[in-house]
């Protein structure tokens, strides 16, 4: 038996041991960074993995749920304010906590923008969280005295999320660690909701509503409750982007629509149907400024914009996709050197939204 | 009193540009299904496009209707070169939704590359002087954005309803697959309607522009506002777009007499978005959804 | 030459397989039916025709190929295709449902047109400003048919008229749509499931199963075939 066909043979195992080095590998890699990059980056690191669970959110909503949002910009904001304002208030509150009431508070105003859901479908969604996103940035406005409006606010001096004696790591590695288990926390988080009967139940609306609902799939809470926990991861990374700020501050002027609209660049850049694709994409983001001339840094958000156009005519599964497209084709010519048909690499080459379409009829 | 009545003119005025940007809205949900988010922001930079001609000398209206020239073009061109390409076997609304997201983003990041991120003024169409009725002081502006509106409507009925343009329009929302059958160029009259919705935004975004100044975000709060209005007359109702735009106007321009909505005027809007659509889906005037599997 | 000459149509949704080859002709002026079973594939063979969906084949329409051409060009040609389900514009007046079936034509002949149709169908004139989704499935019919005529057709094609209508006006939509043959000299190709009525206005017929000609003749030849009573005219 030629290696070739070996590994045909066993594609499903290998697919299986690949995804787990994968993940171990960019777990070691995560763990590395910081050992690796000044401070300076490391708090790039830090805005990239908020930003990414933002992304993240938004692949679970749309991606898997073939629902829009283009305020998750408000529902970050919330998980911001919210660490800002508690911990500006009362010094003694632990930072991480204030991350849980930020998700609780993203959550909940998610599952209230998310209600329209239970009445109609389509893109009125879109209308609502456009609203929201610019209705959030008027009450940053209104309310200045506790959010300090445009000015912005930051936490008192000498406060700062700093690392305990015991690690004997600087202040900005111990951030981006804590920030980095959170992260790989809500990442394990999604695959699962993806993976379990309301990700089927989800991924079963996106494709076909109607048929989904003929199904027995509760439609409207399943959609209400994505978009609730979409909220939620957002609200945690706008949280975490504080905490992993060096100098923690939020102004009004960060929260426009152009924030909401820059996570869905991310999402599309990365991939809408995969988990880790968003992280990818946020870290494009993030970084794209660093590429656009100084004086030329007006420019940024045109190139996002055209490269959503852009992506969204080309390629609209992401980086990710084309990765899973590359790879299927690897298969095949694998195959096709093993002998064994090039029907083998078509059944199985398409993507893991087929799969979950499958999974979904089922159960 | 007087203030009351006051308000409640101005009321109409404003709401007379939402209904003007969401009659925009409504042309191309009507026609394609879709809602183009970057209505505000192409609306935004035709906007500047007048701003430049007025500023090397051109009148007001001269700089006005070329403005809506170029809102035509703009809107055949997006629909042509983007929009189009999503036809056909692997149309998603979905996709095409994102793309409107990323034209929002483009424009409006262009026009502070282009113009800066100063404030420009537009000067208004009707001057600034005022009529005095009755005790209630009118700014000609005032009458003269509802009456412009009133002639829109008026010229968009004649239009829908007795040119053969606005019979393929009509043609063309109601059944795809039939307009085709009787010989309809499906495509082009999509684009068509595309640059009517550009056109008519242009002109809501000129008179924006003469009320606050104009800079990238002059068109953001505005295109909610006509979301609004087209959500509570209904997405599929041209009635309802003016309709709506109206009693939006009127709404904002009163909600300020409330502590906790002044300057807070989207929270009134959002709640009745949210309220429309959860009671009434469909809004005042529009037909209730058909759901096809 | 025949107004309509089709050999080795096939048409496909995705990888689905529909039609295997089909050849038939119409001449000009005749009424030839299709008979065919559900999903024998007689709407994938008349959407194939005019251009609906993409096909792999020889079509030609008074000579000219026509195989892969748009709808939009293929009905000014000449070929007017009434629709399963009639494909009315239901929340579009009568009378603009059939200024949109002229669309192709002078304004002035328009006019003209309507006039004349609307005497044929005397029924759509006393509808005429009334919405088409609130007449009668029997009225739609007619107005489907009227609308293709609007457009002066030399070859209409017509799908399942009898769908989802009771048997005393499926008889007159037939008898409506055989005078109009006569008068104007319309060639029809119809596809139908009722063949008994369906024979009874056509000169020639074809029977199609799974994707594929089994059998043409005459139409009083196919009504005197054994088989064919049984399968199709319930005998």
């Amino acid at each position: 038996m030629s290696a070739a066909s070996w590994a045909v043979e066993k594609r499903p195992t290998l697919v299986k041991v690949g995804r787990w080095v994968g993940w171990i590998g960019i777990i070691a890699v995560g763990l590395y960074l910081p050992q690796a990059f000044p401070p300076f980056r490391v708090g790039q690191f830090n805005t990239i993995m908020a930003y990414g669970l933002a992304a993240l959110g938004l692949a679970l909503l749309t991606g898997f749920n073939g629902q829009i949002s283009i305020g998750h910009g408000a529902f970050f904001g919330i998980g911001a304010y919210t660490t800002v304002i508690i911990v500006g208030d009362h010094p003694e509150f632990p930072w991480l906590a204030t991350t849980a009431v930020g998700a609780l508070l993203a959550f909940a105003v998610g599952i209230v923008v998310g209600l329209p859901a239970l009445r109609i479908r389509g893109l009125y969604l879109g209308v609502v969280t456009l609203a929201l996103a610019l209705l959030f940035r008027q009450a940053l406005e209104k309310y200045s005295d506790l959010t300090g409006g445009s000015q912005g606010r930051g936490v008192p001096r000498g406060q700062k999320f700093s690392a305990p004696d015991w690690t004997g790591l600087a202040n900005d590695q111990w951030r981006y660690y804590v920030i980095f288990v959170i992260v790989v926390g809500c990442l394990v988080l999604s695959r699962n909701i993806v993976k379990s009967r309301m990700g089927r139940a989800a991924v079963a609306i996106r494709d076909n509503e109607t048929a989904a609902e003929v199904l027995g799939v509760n439609v409207a809470r399943t959609k209400v409750l994505m978009f609730g926990v979409s909220a939620m991861l957002a609200g945690i990374g706008g949280s975490l982007l504080v905490i992993g700020s060096p100098i923690p501050r939020v102004s009004a002027n960060s929260f426009t629509i152009v924030l909401s609209i820059t996570f869905l660049v991310a999402l599309v850049v990365g991939g809408a149907t995969s988990i880790l694709g968003p992280i990818i994409g946020a870290a494009f983001v993030v970084l794209l400024p660093e590429v656009v001339p100084h004086e030329q840094q007006v420019l940024t958000p045109v190139i996002l914009g055209a490269v959503l156009i852009a992506l969204m005519l080309v390629a609209p599964d992401g980086v990710v996709g084309l990765s899973r497209r590359s790879a299927s084709w690897a298969w095949r010519m694998l195959a096709r050197a093993a002998d064994t048909g090039p029907d083998t690499g078509l059944e199985t080459g398409d993507s893991s939204k087929e799969q979950l379409q499958l999974d979904s009829r089922e159960s | 009193m007087e203030l009351f009545l006051q308000r409640l003119i101005d009321g109409l005025a404003v709401g007379a540009i939402y209904a003007s940007l969401a009659l925009g809205l409504v042309i191309i949900y009507r026609s394609s299904g879709l809602i183009n988010f970057a209505q505000g922001e192409m609306a935004m930079f035709t906007t500047y496009l007048a701003w430049m001609l007025v500023d090397n000398g051109l009148s007001v209206w001269l700089a006005t209707s070329a403005a809506m020239v170029f809102g035509f073009v703009l809107g055949v061109l997006v629909e042509r070169l983007l929009i189009a390409q999503f036809s056909g076997p692997k149309e998603s609304p979905l996709a095409i939704v994102i793309v409107t997201i990323g034209l929002f983003l483009f424009f409006n990041g262009l026009a502070p590359w282009i113009w800066g991120t100063e404030g420009k003024s537009f000067p208004n169409l009707f001057g600034t002087g005022s009529v005095d009725l009755g005790g209630v002081t009118i700014k000609v502006q005032t009458l003269g954005i509802v009456g412009v509106l009133l002639a829109e409507v008026v010229l968009f009925y004649l239009m829908f309803q007795h040119t053969k343009l606005g019979l393929s329009l009509r043609a063309v929302a109601s059944n795809r697959e039939s307009s085709r059958l009787v010989g309809l160029r499906v495509g082009s009259i999509l684009a068509v309607g595309w640059g009517i919705a550009a056109m008519v935004g242009a002109l809501s975004g000129t008179f924006v522009a003469s009320r606050i100044d104009l800079t990238q975000n002059l068109m953001q709060v505005v295109l909610i506002y006509a979301f609004a209005a087209a959500t509570l007359g209904g997405f599929d109702s041209p009635v309802g777009a003016v309709v709506g735009g109206i009693i939006i106007g009127v709404v904002e321009q009163m909600a300020q007499y409330v502590d906790l909505f002044d300057g807070f005027t989207l929270l009134p809007v959002f709640l009745l978005i949210l309220v429309v659509l959860l009671v009434r889906p469909q809004g005042l005037f529009g037909r209730a959804e058909v759901s096809r599997v | 030459m025949s107004l309509l000459e089709v050999s080795g149509l096939h048409a496909a949704y995705g990888p689905v397989r529909v039609l295997h080859g089909l050849d038939f002709v119409v001449d000009e002026g005749e009424i030839v039916v299709i008979l065919g079973a559900n999903g024998a594939g007689k709407t994938t063979t008349l959407r194939s025709l005019s251009g609906t969906i993409p096909v792999d084949g020889e079509v030609r329409f008074d000579g000219a190929p026509i195989a892969g051409r748009k709808p939009e060009d293929i009905v000014r040609l000449g070929m007017a295709h009434v629709p399963q389900g009639r494909g009315t514009f239901m929340d579009l007046s009568v009378d603009d449902n059939l200024r949109l079936g002229g669309y192709t034509r002078p304004v002035s002949e328009v006019e003209e047109d309507k006039a004349h149709w609307y005497e044929v169908f005397p029924r759509l004139a006393e509808r005429r400003d009334q919405a088409a989704g609130s007449m009668s499935g029997g009225e739609q019919q007619m107005l489907a048919v009227a609308r293709a005529l609007m457009c002066r057709p030399r070859l209409l094609l017509c799908d399942e008229p009898s769908l989802g209508l009771a048997p005393l006006v499926v008889r007159e939509v037939f008898e409506r749509l055989a005078e109009v043959n006569q008068r104007s000299g319309t060639a029809v190709l119809l596809v139908e499931q009722n063949a008994n009525l369906a024979l009874g206005i056509a000169s020639r017929a074809y029977v199609l199963e799974n994707g594929s000609i089994v059998m043409s003749g005459s139409a009083d030849e196919l009504s005197e075939d054994e088989a064919i009573r049984r399968a199709y005219l319930g005998m």
